[in-house]
């Protein structure tokens, strides 16, 4: 007995029990949704629950490695990533409009994905190397670590993995302290470019945008999306229509109902008082994940944590967002809950980071 | 890692990286707080309007499409019915390429080059539908190969649809008429009516005859079903139905078989022959030949059958009886002799001496008679159809005279029968002479309106209206086609009872002589002696022929020589039992010459069937010369 209690505590001595219940929490949430959002489909929620499972096998791998081994791990994964991207810009494989794919014989990966971690890990490596001498020239350097994945990407088209990159670089940018002038002179300038931007982007995403302002101009078409979503969460109602009753979901009217759009099934079953349970548990972990960042003792952890935390947030503002009419339709799922292993895959990958900052003995500077 | 100089103060950083924490996490329950404000407008404010937009999405209202009300003869025989069957349509909003979706459809069923003209007519035609038929009247194969397959074809959808039918195919078309599918100018009169609600759904609407001018009887009240679809439009379940209330259902005044025994009876003749009840001016047979059969136009004729419909030179969609417009010949001088009796410009003894020709005093011109027929007075000038009598008589009465008072017979005005489109014909006068010609009425003028020719113009169907008006000694009925309105929900039947439109008073003495010439005219003697030979009753009738091309002066008209279709029209007009007559009509045989030899034979085998119910062995009118 006694045996085998030290053996669960051996294998439990790295993960931080607060969080994996939020996270657990989630993913049951995730499955129940799923399971009405695919009318019943068992081997679909299986086949998520198989997804969920692997994904907290990585995180519990990842969340037994020492930080010095993530540290200098930091350079690699990134120049890999990066390399792997050019790959994808040169010999990508095209589905469905988008070049986001690389065949590397037995399987097909999605490098974008990857970059999610290895852009911020990498800027807070380059941080915390630099973190005593710490200069204007630090920061633009550690901008265009961020800027160079973000070019291949949006050229992929992905707008909505660029848009989480942007901001988890942004986040290790602001935590590292970049200046107040500087930032909004960033954002002066990135106002400024914004014609730029629209000119580079591909007539979808200016649609994207445009229905956003009047999804009815275009009903049929990008709007319809918005339009269908929207009626979904509102005729849901405060208590929702119940569990498998949504209508607009079991005839048909949403898209996407299982991958990005899987909130507006949840919404619509559950009402204003579901959407309030799950925003508490989003805090929850992303409450946690601000603790685990406050007592990270050195600059490289607690620049990765505090970006993995708040680029989970930034998932659920964006992809609630767009369900409800409030942002512009991009590819952001809804983290834990939304069909799909790869991004379940990265969401947990974080979270191993978060409690391996947390629970392994502190790194403490000279 | 070179970490020798703390160039920096450590606590201060991680200070400043607190606020910027904190900073970060109100950011986070800010946004947080957003959603939340965004849920609570669109769930609570406005969750009324969207759950009612969701239902929206789910429930459509579908019509359900009424039966047409049938349409029957006198006797019950069915002349317009509907069948169901089902037809393939295509929803032409839901594809880009409607050929390669009709190409691929016509890999399961046939679907002809027909088809796919008719198909485009319609698209080209009808707007408004979502879905249009592509194929109609499916097989029980065809039904199941396409069921079958049905997941492949979506935007393609099977219906069970009412179609109509007319059993009696030609012989009632210009009665009867036809539906046919609904296109703009119908749907702006629609509209207009403020009745398009009630023709949500429908596709067909009366275009002519009975099926247009009953259109509202017929068509009954739409009902509804609430249904549950899906994002493709696929119905789920009925949620809740209001059924359809059925159109009324007409009996006719026809007799059908009367009818087909009179068409029958012209044989390949062109022309027409309406027959009326003079007791109440139901109309008992109303044949316009040759026809066309109505069930070609149902579902949209195509271009061929109409082609050869409309450029046939017999003309067979014009209604001859209704609009047809034909001078009225001989068969006037009934009239006429009227008009001489009741105005005291002849009294029955009155006597004249035709040499053959009437000429005006003092004016060089002849008007030629059909023959010389000696001491003449005006019984005998109806027996054997004088021409010079009513030279004299039309000059002794004025136009004006003859104006009011033929007029009151009805001709030169429409007779109000219930079916739309009638030709009002024309009854010359002075001011009309001058409105449409700009010219001041010439004595010389109402010589040749005298015997029916002229400016004289008249439908067949007043022709039988003013016969029936003498039948019935003076008493005018509106003719009318719709007998009884069968109510389809309560059963009720509502009679329609017969329109007087008014009686003229006439004397008896004078009525009586003429309607005496008219039974003459059917006997040894007569001129149309041949046609009344051993009938078992008292038949009376006039004859008449009404000319094509005008003869000049002195030009012999000689039958064999004039081309087929100019030659004269041959007419007449009757009723019998001529006591208490029971039929009165008119017959007019296009291009055949005179009246007692081909149209008073088609009328005699009409009264045969009618009167004794005896079906003619041969029931195509034999030309009797005599």
């Amino acid at each position: 007995m006694i045996k085998s209690v030290s053996l669960w505590h051996y294998l439990t001595r790295y993960i931080d029990n607060f969080l994996l219940v939020g996270i657990i929490l989630l993913m049951l949430v995730g499955l129940v949704t799923l399971y009405s959002a695919t009318d019943g489909d068992l081997s679909r929620v299986t086949s998520q629950a198989i997804n969920m499972l692997a994904a907290l096998i990585i995180m519990w791998l990842v969340a037994n490695m020492p930080l010095q081994h993530m540290m200098s791990l930091a350079l690699p994964i990134y120049v890999v990533g990066l390399i792997l991207l050019i790959g994808v810009a040169l010999f990508g494989e095209i589905h469905s409009g988008a070049r986001r794919w690389l065949n590397i014989g037995v399987t097909r990966i999605q490098p974008s994905e990857l970059m999610k971690i290895a852009v911020p890990l990498m800027m807070a490596w380059y941080f915390d190397k630099h973190e005593a001498t710490l200069r204007l020239r630090n920061y633009i350097v550690a901008t265009l670590l961020l800027l160079l994945p973000v070019l291949l990407i949006i050229r992929q088209p992905d707008l909505g993995t660029t848009l989480l990159i942007i901001s988890s670089g942004f986040y290790v940018l602001f935590l590292a302290g970049l200046s107040g002038r500087i930032m909004t002179g960033l954002l002066i300038a990135g106002a400024g470019s914004l014609p730029f931007l629209w000119s580079m982007m591909h007539g979808y995403q200016k649609r994207r945008i445009m229905t956003l302002f009047d999804p009815t101009q275009d009903a049929l078409g990008a709007g319809y999306h918005t339009i269908q979503s929207t009626i979904a969460v509102g005729s849901g109602g405060v208590i929702g229509k119940g569990w498998q009753n949504g209508t607009q979901t079991h005839l048909d009217f949403l898209p996407e109902k299982s991958t990005d759009f899987i909130f507006a099934v949840y919404s619509e079953e559950f009402g204003l008082i579901g959407n309030l349970i799950l925003l508490l548990l989003y805090l929850v972990v992303i409450g946690r994940g601000m603790v685990i960042t406050a007592n990270a003792s050195t600059q490289f952890t607690r620049l990765i944590a505090g970006s993995i935390t708040l680029t989970f947030s930034t998932y659920i503002f964006v992809n609630m967002g767009m369900v409800i009419g409030i942002l512009p339709v991009v590819g952001v799922p809804l983290p834990l809950i939304s069909y799909g292993g790869t991004s379940m895959v990265t969401m947990l990958l974080g979270f191993g980071i978060l409690m391996s900052i947390q629970m392994h003995p502190k790194l403490v500077k000279t | 890692m070179n970490r020798t100089i703390e160039l920096r103060d450590r606590p201060l950083e991680l200070h400043h990286f607190q606020i910027r924490l904190a900073i970060s996490a109100g950011f986070v329950l800010f946004l947080f707080f957003l959603l939340f404000a965004r849920f609570y407008y669109l769930q609570v404010s406005e969750g009324e309007r969207y759950r009612t937009l969701a239902e929206e999405n789910r429930i459509s209202i579908s019509p359900v499409v009424p039966n047409r009300g049938l349409i029957l003869d006198r006797n019950g025989e069915v002349l317009a019915q509907n069948y169901s069957a089902y037809t393939l349509e295509i929803i032409p909003s839901k594809f880009a390429d409607l050929e390669a979706a009709i190409n691929k459809l016509a890999t399961v069923i046939d679907i002809s080059e027909i088809d796919r003209r008719r198909f485009k007519k319609l698209m080209k035609e009808s707007k408004r539908f979502e879905s249009l038929p592509i194929r109609t009247r499916l097989s029980d194969e065809e039904v199941a190969r396409f069921a079958a397959n049905r997941y492949r074809f979506p935007g393609i959808e099977m219906k069970a649809r009412l179609f109509r039918q007319y059993p009696k195919g030609k012989s009632t078309s210009h009665v009867v008429g036809y539906i046919n599918r609904i296109n703009d100018e119908d749907l702006e009169q629609l509209e207009a009516d403020k009745v398009s609600a009630n023709y949500r759904g429908t596709s067909h609407i009366g275009k002519i005859g009975i099926e247009q001018s009953y259109e509202k009887e017929l068509h009954g009240i739409t009902g509804f079903e609430e249904i549950e679809t899906d994002s493709a439009g696929r119905k789920i379940r009925v949620l809740s139905r209001t059924p359809p209330i059925s159109g009324n259902d007409l009996t006719l005044t026809l007799d059908i078989k009367l009818q087909e025994i009179a068409e029958k009876a012209f044989g390949d003749r062109r022309g027409a022959l309406v027959a009326i009840d003079p007791r109440n001016g139901d109309v008992l047979a109303f044949v316009s030949t040759p026809s066309f059969d109505p069930n070609l136009f149902v579902n949209g004729i195509d271009f061929k059958n109409w082609g050869l419909l409309n450029n046939s030179i017999d003309r067979p969609l014009n209604n001859r009886a209704l609009r047809g417009l034909y001078p009225p010949g001989s068969t006037f001088k009934p009239f006429m002799a009227l008009a001489g009796l009741e105005l005291n410009i002849r009294t029955p003894q009155y006597t004249i001496y035709d040499p053959g020709y009437f000429k005006l005093p003092g004016r060089k011109r002849h008007y030629r008679d059909w023959k010389a027929h000696g001491k003449v007075n005006i019984y005998k000038s109806l027996v054997v159809s004088c021409d010079t009598f009513y030279y004299e008589l039309a000059n002794d009465l004025g136009i004006d005279n003859i104006f009011s008072f033929i007029g009151q017979f009805g001709l030169g005005k429409k007779t109000g029968i219930d079916i739309e489109g009638e030709s009002a014909g024309l009854l010359p006068s002075r001011e009309w002479k001058m409105r449409r010609h700009k010219e001041k009425w010439w004595p010389g003028d109402t010589i040749s309106v005298g015997i029916g020719q002229g400016y004289n113009l008249t439908t067949p169907l007043q022709l039988a209206f003013a016969t029936a008006i003498i039948a019935s000694k003076g008493i005018a009925f509106r003719p009318r086609l719709v007998k009884q309105i069968q109510n389809s929900k309560t059963g009720e039947t509502y009679e329609s009872a017969p329109q007087l439109l008014y009686t003229l008073n006439l004397n008896p003495d004078n009525l009586e002589l003429v309607r005496n010439a008219l039974i003459d005219v059917t006997r040894p003697g007569g001129t149309a002696a041949r046609a009344g030979a051993g009938a078992a009753y008292t038949f009376a009738g006039k004859t008449g022929t009404a000319q094509v091309i005008a003869m000049k002066q002195g030009e012999k008209y000689d039958e064999s020589s004039v081309k087929e279709r100019h030659r004269d029209h041959a007419l007449f007009i009757a009723y019998a039992p001529a006591e208490n007559p029971r039929i009165a009509l008119s017959v007019l045989v296009e291009n055949a010459g005179h009246g007692g030899s081909v149209a008073a034979p088609i009328a005699r085998l009409v009264m045969d069937y009618f009167l004794l119910g005896r079906i003619p062995a041969n029931a195509t009118g034999e030309t009797i010369h005599g």
